[in-house]
């Protein structure tokens, strides 16, 4: 029950088939990392958790905690405990940081009942300075004309305020330098706990270094192939996907 | 300062009808003998007459402008229009005496609330005339004037005779002569020099009748040094017929005078709102028109400012939204006639659903002035993919001694940028609207508190099944 259980997925976009019997356990309390080489399926299985509208399941099943998130809506999965830090966050022109964040929190509440403005800011500013973002960040319209490192900690912002019971970092290290990453994981580490299951999405093992994985898998062609502690990382480092890709295939 | 809760204005707010009967009622269509009984049921001046009749002619002469406007204007039948409905009374000085139809009406449409909270004065009109006209007891000491069209044209002639359509001519387009033939309502209002009102007057225009034709006329004139601001409301029961709203409002700013003209147009979605604004700004004038078109089955309005004095400005803040079965057809005038003067349109328009938005745009600048400046901004922001959008901006600009910049951008709300916010937990449509109101939020804030407020509920309300 107290897992994000993902058993023999598969899941297609414009009838073009991305994941093809995908079976994974993130139980809580865990830091569980996905490599791959391009196009693998990565990001699809992060969208098709969040119920993108784009993806069609057709078969296999997901489940958070024991609840099924297959046909629910992105809003629902997301009240259910289920974050996505995007690979590319969207621009919203207009919609300041807080304001949104807010929405996000009240959309939380029963019906009429709203977050209170004291304790919200308060909460915000703290996981702001956390994070080393200038509290100007608050009125700013949401990612616009931001740089790629202060999207990425306006995600994992919204992460922390949000609470998640499972976290999805989808390639949450591109576009970001040294400097960055560790502020970014730090924001992450923070949130390891027993009561909380994370998934790191990633294309490089330098993620790993900061963000120390329970396991690594390695996703090729819509599966995951092979299941390793954080040493897969480095041996995938060192040797490149060919190697895996050889062995799935044969 | 008003909380959401106390302005309670939606798009179905207005949709409601009591009955009434009316002491005067010209019937139905227009003629010569109409005219006639509309100016004697109001006492006129000969003058008056002979101005209406005049128009009347201009009115039949002038063609359609479908040439560049929309075919809907054909749909107009000028033959089923009831061009005068009143029931005979003055205005009251309290809402006491009004009839309790008519004070039921603005009641439920909140007007004697906002009175009490934040307006100087207020003058509420029932069809073809105003049923209600207060204005705070010291501002009349002050010398300040707040009267309908028919008081003010009667009482003070020397004041409002001299730019009586002065700022816009009988025969500047078709409707500004039907209005000029038939006119009734609206606001005149004179501010002293150098008083500057610290709180708005408001006015708040409904139809309550089936095919009605509402055509207030206002008149605006504001002293040297002195400062008002003047806000507009309207909406009306939706009916299934066609309503036709042809207003003309004509502002004069004298030497340093500064008005502010705040419309949110709310109209049900059966009216054709066809509406002339222009004003004149003198010397180191400044008028702006703050406009908010949310109803109506067709709007087609561009305020404009005629800067006739050295160091003037003007500016047009627009925000339009087109639903289904909508076509918002706004813009701005602004015609620079002395040197130095400056100007600046921002429009904003969404469109949803099958609504259509257009933006026109005219800006003049001879080649004989000096150091004036246009900036104009057009934003279009479309929601589903068979929403529509178009701008057609003229802009004449002689001499190298002027600059004008024109910056046009049209954006949709993408399905990935829902997506993003749905991930957050909010809903599709809460997502929406979101993006809307982030979108104008600019602009809102260009509003005084109290409308802003109203148009972000407007807003969220529109964009409700909008999306899928």
């Amino acid at each position: 029950m107290n897992s994000l259980k993902i058993a023999n997925l598969q899941a297609s976009i414009e009838d073009k088939s991305i994941l093809h019997g995908l079976t994974l356990e993130i139980p809580k309390g865990e830091v569980h990392a996905i490599m791959g080489p391009n196009g693998s399926g990565k990001s699809t299985l992060a969208k098709v958790l969040s119920g993108h509208p784009d993806y069609e399941v057709t078969g296999g099943s997901a489940d958070l905690d024991g609840e099924n998130l297959l046909g629910l809506e992105p809003d629902e999965i997301s009240k259910l405990g289920l974050f996505l830090a995007f690979q590319y966050p969207m621009e919203v022109p207009g919609v300041s940081i807080a304001n949104f964040i807010r929405a996000a929190r009240n959309s939380r509440l029963d019906e009429g009942e709203k977050v209170k403005a004291v304790d919200f800011y308060k909460e915000l500013y703290e996981h702001m300075d956390e994070l080393g973002m200038d509290r100007k960040f608050t009125s700013r319209s949401l990612n616009d004309g931001f740089s790629g490192g202060e999207k990425k900690r306006c995600e994992i912002l919204q992460m922390s305020m949000l609470n998640p019971k499972y976290c999805i970092l989808d390639e949450t290290d591109s576009g970001l330098d040294i400097d960055a990453l560790r502020i970014v994981s730090d924001g992450v580490n923070r949130m390891r706990n027993p009561d909380r299951g994370i998934l790191v999405i990633t294309h490089y093992q330098r993620l790993l270094e900061y963000i120390i994985p329970d396991f690594v898998h390695v996703m090729v062609e819509g599966k995951i192939v092979r299941t390793g502690g954080k040493e897969l990382a480095l041996e995938l480092e060192e040797r490149g996907y060919d190697w895996i890709k050889q062995e799935a295939v044969a | 300062m008003i909380s959401p809760s106390q302005v309670e204005v939606d798009r179905d707010k207005g949709n409601f009808h009591y009955e009434t009967d009316y002491s005067f009622d010209a019937g139905v269509g227009l003629s010569e003998d109409v005219i006639r009984y509309i100016s004697e049921v109001k006492n006129e001046d000969p003058w008056v007459l002979d101005f209406r009749l005049k128009a009347y002619e201009t009115f039949l002469k002038k063609p359609m402008p479908t040439h560049w406007a929309t075919e809907d204007l054909k749909n107009i039948d000028f033959d089923i229009i009831r061009y005068y409905l009143a029931k005979g009374q003055q205005p009251s000085r309290t809402w006491d005496e009004v009839p309790d139809d008519v004070k039921n009406t603005f009641e439920r449409l909140g007007i004697p609330e906002q009175e009490r909270k934040f307006l100087a004065g207020v003058e509420a009109q029932f069809d073809s005339e105003a049923a209600y006209s207060r204005m705070k007891e010291d501002l009349e000491k002050e010398g300040v004037i707040f009267v309908g069209s028919t008081e003010g044209l009667k009482e003070h002639p020397e004041i409002f005779r001299k730019w009586f359509g002065k700022v816009i001519p009988t025969s500047d387009n078709k409707f500004s002569a039907l209005n000029s033939a038939v006119f009734s309502g609206g606001s005149f209002i004179y501010i002293p020099p150098g008083v500057k009102l610290a709180q708005p007057l408001q006015a708040y225009f409904r139809i309550n009748a089936e095919n009605f034709g509402q055509f207030e006329r206002t008149l605006i004139i504001a002293d040297e040094g002195s400062e008002v601001m003047y806000m507009e409301g309207c909406t009306a029961p939706k009916f299934e017929t066609s309503t036709l709203h042809s207003a003309v409002v004509e502002l004069v700013a004298l030497k340093g005078a500064k008005i502010q003209y705040v419309t949110v147009q709310n109209w049900s979605n059966n009216v054709f709102n066809l509406v002339t604004k222009r004003a004149l700004a003198q010397e180191e004038a400044e008028v702006r028109w703050i406009d908010c078109n949310i109803g109506s089955r067709l709007t087609m309005k561009y305020p404009g400012v005629i800067l006739r004095g050295r160091k003037a400005r003007g500016e047009v803040v627009s925000i339009a939204l087109a639903n289904d079965g909508q076509h918002q057809d706004t813009g701005a005038k602004m015609v620079h006639a002395a040197d130095e003067t400056t100007s600046n349109v921002v429009s904003k328009s969404i469109s949803i659903g099958e609504g259509r938005s257009s933006y026109r745009g005219l800006v003049q600048m001879p080649g004989h002035l000096k150091g004036c400046k246009n900036n104009t901004e057009c934003d279009a922001l479309l929601i589903n993919s068979n929403s529509q959008t178009d701008t057609y901006p003229a802009i004449t600009v002689q001499g190298d001694a002027n600059s004008v910049q024109h910056e046009a951008s049209v954006s949709k709300v993408s399905a990935e940028q829902i997506f993003y916010m749905q991930q957050r937990g909010l809903g599709e449509a809460e997502a929406m609207s979101l993006c809307v109101n982030g979108f104008v939020n600019d602009l809102i804030r260009e509003f005084p508190m109290e409308y802003s407020v109203e148009l972000k509920r407007l807003i969220d309300l529109e964009m409700e099944g909008s999306v899928g």
